[in-house]
């Protein structure tokens, strides 16, 4: 057979399959991620069905689908708030990030996996999927309620923490020396400081030039804009991620949304192909001897979050039934964790990383939700005796 | 009555108050222009028990239905006593330069001659509103001036 003809036969069999997993996490009411993880891990090495020949068409499409991941998640929000988010819940952030980033990083220090794993796995149980966390507060009407500021903030700061986290995490995959490291993790940090500025100060321009009432026009500048600063970015040993999410950052108001609404199908496609490529990477056989250990961390970063939630909430002024919710919105882990394991993977950090992250984010992007409906009405019971 | 206005990072804003009766409102502000008409729980005063999802448009009529009408009807009488007089209601768009703005940065009536009679809110109406009063997104402000002064003053609100 031709090769673009098994190449179309077996992208679209791929994401067929996603379709129908899709369609099936839509009826469950459970986010589709670990489903595709799963459809990854079935395709990919060791599994069922491995694939012949689109595996590196995969990991272009994947890389892809992490910058529209971190392109939209930056439209979502503009420098204002992101400013206000910093100043007004430093402390409840800083108590999210020890909290959340210590079962990983120990987790990974316990097994012996070297510092640079550990720093990894701390970014691993740190982050919640915003994706998810706002799914679940729009799903159960959460959004009107008095914790939810609490929660988005909390989101916004990890956000931001990711902004400094991912160049620091890449330098240090790259196994740069300390000098080289330093040196880059500045110009990391540099960067994010003048397009911060800049995004404050000036992103007016970056409008002016970027908007367009041609929806058309204005996909190929944001996209193109994107892919740049992320090529940049990664030039530059800051992550081409990072990169994707400050041009997010930047862009606000109607432009933002309007490009977030162009931007949400090809996102969708590239980020399922994402999802499903980190699952090729992974041995299935490797799952199942690390399954414990992932439920055991999973457990544990539940009740950190928990913990954070009740933390950041109390100190809102929310009472206890609010208190818990907030906790348990903050439970998913999604898209954010992954990003971070495959960066990981990619540069060849313990083969067995991959396996607990992706044991991890399926049974934390499939509990978390669930844990926020079936704790629903227990909260409520609480409230309604107190 | 003390209105709380909270920023929804993502999401938009959310104001609520306490009516006298000691019933917690409050309105979510989706930047996608959604309006969320919350209710408060009585024993759970954090969580909303109630959520009215309201487009634009059922916003709108919300909004003409608890607040307008009084004004609405006070400007017909002035229409009726003045000839080529017009009065406006116009929304301040998210992206509005001046969401966010005191009114007097606007200088609307130095630059069309036209007056700001009154700010629509939430259904609640600001009536002759000062120069120092603050914009928001969503807002529908109420002008009374010439066809184009008016017309003019929609321009300024949208885009500066």
């Amino acid at each position: 057979m031709h090769e673009t003809a098994i190449l179309f036969l077996e992208f679209g069999a791929v994401l067929l399959g996603l379709g129908v997993l899709g369609a099936l996490a839509l009826r469950g009411g459970i986010s589709p991620i670990p489903l595709y993880l799963i459809a990854g891990l079935a395709f990919g090495t060791g599994g069922v069905l491995p694939l012949a020949t689109s595996e590196e068409f995969i990991s272009v499409g994947a890389e892809l689908g992490v910058v529209l991941l971190l392109l939209t998640l930056g439209l979502e929000y503009n420098a204002d708030e992101l400013v206000t988010s910093l100043t007004g819940n430093a402390r409840a952030g800083i108590v999210d990030l020890v909290l959340n980033a210590a079962p990983g990083a120990i987790c990974a220090l316990l097994l012996g996996w070297g510092p640079v794993a550990a720093v990894a796995m701390a970014g691993v149980t740190y982050a919640t999927s915003s994706g998810i966390t706002a799914k679940v507060l729009s799903d159960l009407g959460w959004i009107g309620n008095r914790e939810t500021p609490t929660v988005l903030s909390l989101l916004v700061f990890e956000d931001l923490t990711m902004a400094i986290y991912l160049p620091v995490l890449t330098t240090m995959l790259a196994g740069l020396s300390l000098m080289k490291g330093a040196v880059a993790v500045g110009i990391a940090l540099a960067t994010v400081s003048v397009v911060l500025v800049v995004a404050l100060k000036f992103g007016r321009f970056i409008e002016a030039f970027v908007s367009s009432p041609n929806s058309e026009v204005l996909l190929l500048k944001v996209v193109g804009l994107a892919l740049l600063v992320a090529g940049l970015a990664q030039q530059l040993q800051v992550s081409a991620a990072v990169g994707a999410f400050l041009v997010g950052i930047a862009l606000s108001g109607e432009l933002a949304e309007d490009a977030q609404a162009l931007l949400a199908p090809l996102r969708d496609l590239f980020a399922a192909v994402f999802f499903v490529f980190f699952g090729f990477q992974t041995d299935p056989a490797k799952i199942l001897p690390v399954a414990g250990l992932a439920a055991l961390l999973a457990l544990v970063s539940m009740v950190t979050k928990l913990l954070t939630g009740i933390y950041a909430a109390r100190r809102a002024g929310i009472g206890k039934a609010g208190q818990a919710r907030a906790g348990i919105a903050l439970i998913p882990r999604g898209e954010f964790n992954i990003v971070i394991a495959g960066l990981a993977v990619g540069a060849g950090a313990h083969p067995d990383l991959g396996a607990l992250a992706a044991a991890y984010v399926l049974i934390l992007a499939a509990f978390g939700p669930l844990a926020a409906k079936l704790v629903q009405p227990f909260i409520t019971a609480i409230a309604k005796r107190a | 009555m003390e209105v709380e206005q909270t920023a929804l990072p993502g999401i938009g804003l959310r104001h609520d108050f306490t009516t006298r009766a000691g019933q917690r409102v409050g309105v979510v502000s989706h930047r996608t222009g959604r309006r969320d008409l919350v209710i408060y729980d009585k024993d759970d005063p954090d969580r909303a028990c109630q959520t009215v999802k309201l487009n634009d448009e059922e916003a709108d009529a919300l909004a003409e239905l608890l607040g307008a009408p009084r004004i609405v009807q006070r400007l017909n009488q002035l229409h009726e006593q003045v000839e080529g007089l017009v009065s406006v209601q116009l929304p301040i768009p998210d992206g509005s330069p001046y969401a966010g703005r005191q009114m007097g940065e606007a200088r609307v009536r130095t630059r069309t001659s036209a007056s700001i009679v009154a700010v629509v809110r939430g259904g609640r109406v600001f009536a002759s509103p000062g120069p120092d009063f603050v914009f928001g997104a969503g807002d529908v402000v109420v002008v009374v001036g010439s066809e184009e002064s008016t017309a003019e003053v929609a321009d300024i609100l949208a885009r500066g």
